[in-house]
């Protein structure tokens, strides 16, 4: 296993106190998974053992998890996430056009990361933010009724 | 902001997230009330107050509670499905961001009525903010010994996956799984979470408790219909002029709804309605003087699900629409049962190269077909949930479909 991939002390200490708080402490997998990619900004087949060994869990399981949910990263991402929601209440307020423009200023299609590191873009289902659509989610936050302009205030604002 | 008789009380007050903001308004004089009530009295209450699910399939909460096995001497939790994600549905994202005391409270007096020790809260993993929220208010209600005197709080963040809303999917996802739904039976009231007797409650469903026990199960029965009590959140979007969430009696119209909305946007024409979120068949410009509660929408051929209602005016394109929702069951389908797994790929296919304007003649029977079939023969409600809409979409417009598969 790679040196790069542990916890710090503290961390561990985090693990064990989110085990100790479900019946069984795999309960804490989805959280700790979080954690993992907070600290080593995706979750490779070396972090996916790493987590295993901490839960006394097969790297398979682990595996099985990570590759079922959206959120964990099996490959390095950009230092933003642009997720363009794409479902019904943004398509009729023209999410289709808002995507495409996204794509346009950053030069890349869904899925890819900006040559620079800076941005990897998304188009996702629904985040349930329809009374503002179209919509986006932008790191942790919201960005409501989006417009080509604002679209671009916000990519602009991304470092 | 707009506000509510009920659920959406406080949300016009700046600190309406806060204890002090609750407390100030009133704020856990039902916990003090309930604290005094066997938990069969509470559960009683419940039931009287025709309180029914208000994530999606609409179960009587009091009998849902009364499920847990009176012999039962191991623990008992209470899980809260706050895996908003139903399209066009986002009431619960308000509750946890703008009211999460509200939550708390329905989940101690909940707790006390199905004795249960520990509480789980899980929170889409999309929802940042809402988790925050609902977690400082946790904080808060620990300092203030609401919480840790008995009845604990887990919060629980997802990672992304629709399929987790289902209550046995969740349950799957909150042990350390992928979220896959559990065959039935069991139910998760005899052997759920961590193979205990669980109830799992929608966020909103529990709001609605501490008013219940406030002001008595007949007030709030009163504020309904003859099967469904009290008022609740309509998230109304699309093409309308005024979309948001509007907490309404669930003895509404669809059309008195709209109009609440500020009436039909774009054209001003209407199309077309989903009226309980994607799942839900649709419903013609003809058909929305239907009650928006769990019978009359069942009786309108649809449902009232997760009360997302999403509006088409007249330049909607439906084949497009039904494309948006193929791709999204498509997407979502968790692959443990056969003919969700293949259906929804293959029919998810077929719309595209309809929408495309390669669609084959067979194309729309073809559908029809494949969804019927697979109807009632998977573990969870999801297929199900994607047949109403391939179903209802291609029957009552199926001139359109059909125009783009004859260019």
């Amino acid at each position: 296993m790679s040196a790069a991939v542990a916890f710090s002390p503290e961390q561990l200490a985090e693990v064990r106190r989110l085990q100790g708080l479900y019946p069984d402490r795999r309960g804490a997998l989805l959280p700790v998974l979080h954690l993992a990619q907070d600290t080593f900004g995706w979750i490779s087949l070396e972090v996916e053992a790493y987590v295993a060994g901490l839960f006394e869990l097969s790297p398979a399981h682990v595996h099985e998890v990570v590759t079922f949910y959206t959120l964990y990263f099996q490959q390095p991402r950009g230092r933003h996430v642009v997720a363009v929601c794409h479902n019904l209440s943004c398509h009729l307020a023209g999410s289709r056009d808002i995507l495409a423009h996204v794509k346009g200023r950053l030069g890349i299609e869904v899925g890819e990361t900006t040559s620079d590191g800076r941005i990897t873009l998304q188009a996702v289902e629904c985040l349930c933010a329809c009374e503002a659509a179209p919509m986006a989610q932008v790191d942790d936050r919201y960005e409501l009724n989006l417009t080509p302009d604002k679209v671009d205030r916000l990519l602009e604002a991304l470092r | 902001m707009t506000v509510g008789p009920v659920l959406m009380r406080n949300f016009a007050h700046p600190d309406s997230h806060t204890l002090a903001g609750y407390r100030g308004a009133g704020g856990y004089a039902a916990w003090d009330k309930a604290r005094a009530m066997e938990p069969a009295a509470i559960t009683e209450e419940v039931k009287a107050s025709n309180l029914r699910g208000l994530g999606g399939a609409g179960f009587p909460t009091g009998a849902k509670w009364s499920f847990v096995p009176k012999s039962h001497t191991g623990p008992v939790y209470l899980v809260v499905n706050a895996d908003e994600g139903e399209p066009g549905t986002f009431k619960d994202r308000y509750l946890l961001e703008r009211d999460p005391h509200a939550l708390i409270e329905g989940m101690l007096i909940a707790a006390r009525a199905i004795r249960s020790a520990l509480g789980f809260v899980y929170v889409r993993g999309e929802y940042v903010e809402p988790w925050r929220r609902f977690s400082a208010a946790v904080k808060e209600a620990y300092g203030a010994n609401l919480l840790g005197q008995g009845f604990d709080i887990v919060v629980h963040r997802g990672a992304g996956a629709y399929i987790c809303g289902e209550e046995t999917g969740l349950l799957s996802s909150l042990e350390g799984k992928k979220g896959w739904p559990k065959i039935k039976p069991p139910f998760p009231a005899i052997k759920g979470a961590f193979e205990q007797p669980t109830i799992v409650n929608n966020v909103e469903t529990l709001c609605c408790v501490p008013p219940i026990v406030e002001r008595g199960a007949a007030w709030f029965a009163g504020l309904g219909t003859k099967t469904q009590g009290g008022t609740r959140m309509y998230s109304v979007s699309g093409r309308v002029k005024r979309p948001g969430v509007y907490e309404e009696s669930v003895a509404i119209t669809l059309r008195q709804l709209i109009e609440r909305a500020g009436g039909v946007g774009g054209t001003g024409r209407l199309k077309a309605v989903v009226p309980g979120g994607g799942s839900a068949a649709i419903l013609t410009a003809d058909e929305i003087d239907v009650v928006m509660d769990v019978d009359g929408l069942r009786d309108a051929g649809s449902m009232i699900g997760s009360a997302g209602v999403i509006v088409m005016d007249e330049s909607a394109s439906i084949p497009e629409a039904l494309l948006v929702l193929a791709r999204f069951y498509a997407h979502e389908s968790c692959g443990q049962c056969t003919p969700c797994r293949e259906s929804t790929g293959w029919i998810y296919k077929m719309v595209h190269r309809i929408v495309d304007g390669h669609g084959r003649k067979d194309d729309l029977d073809t559908i029809l077909d494949v969804a019927r079939r697979g109807a009632g023969t998977t573990i969870c409600a999801f297929y199900d949930g994607a047949v109403g809409p391939y179903i209802s979409y291609i029957e009552k417009f199926r001139p359109e479909f059909e125009a783009l598969i004859r260019k």
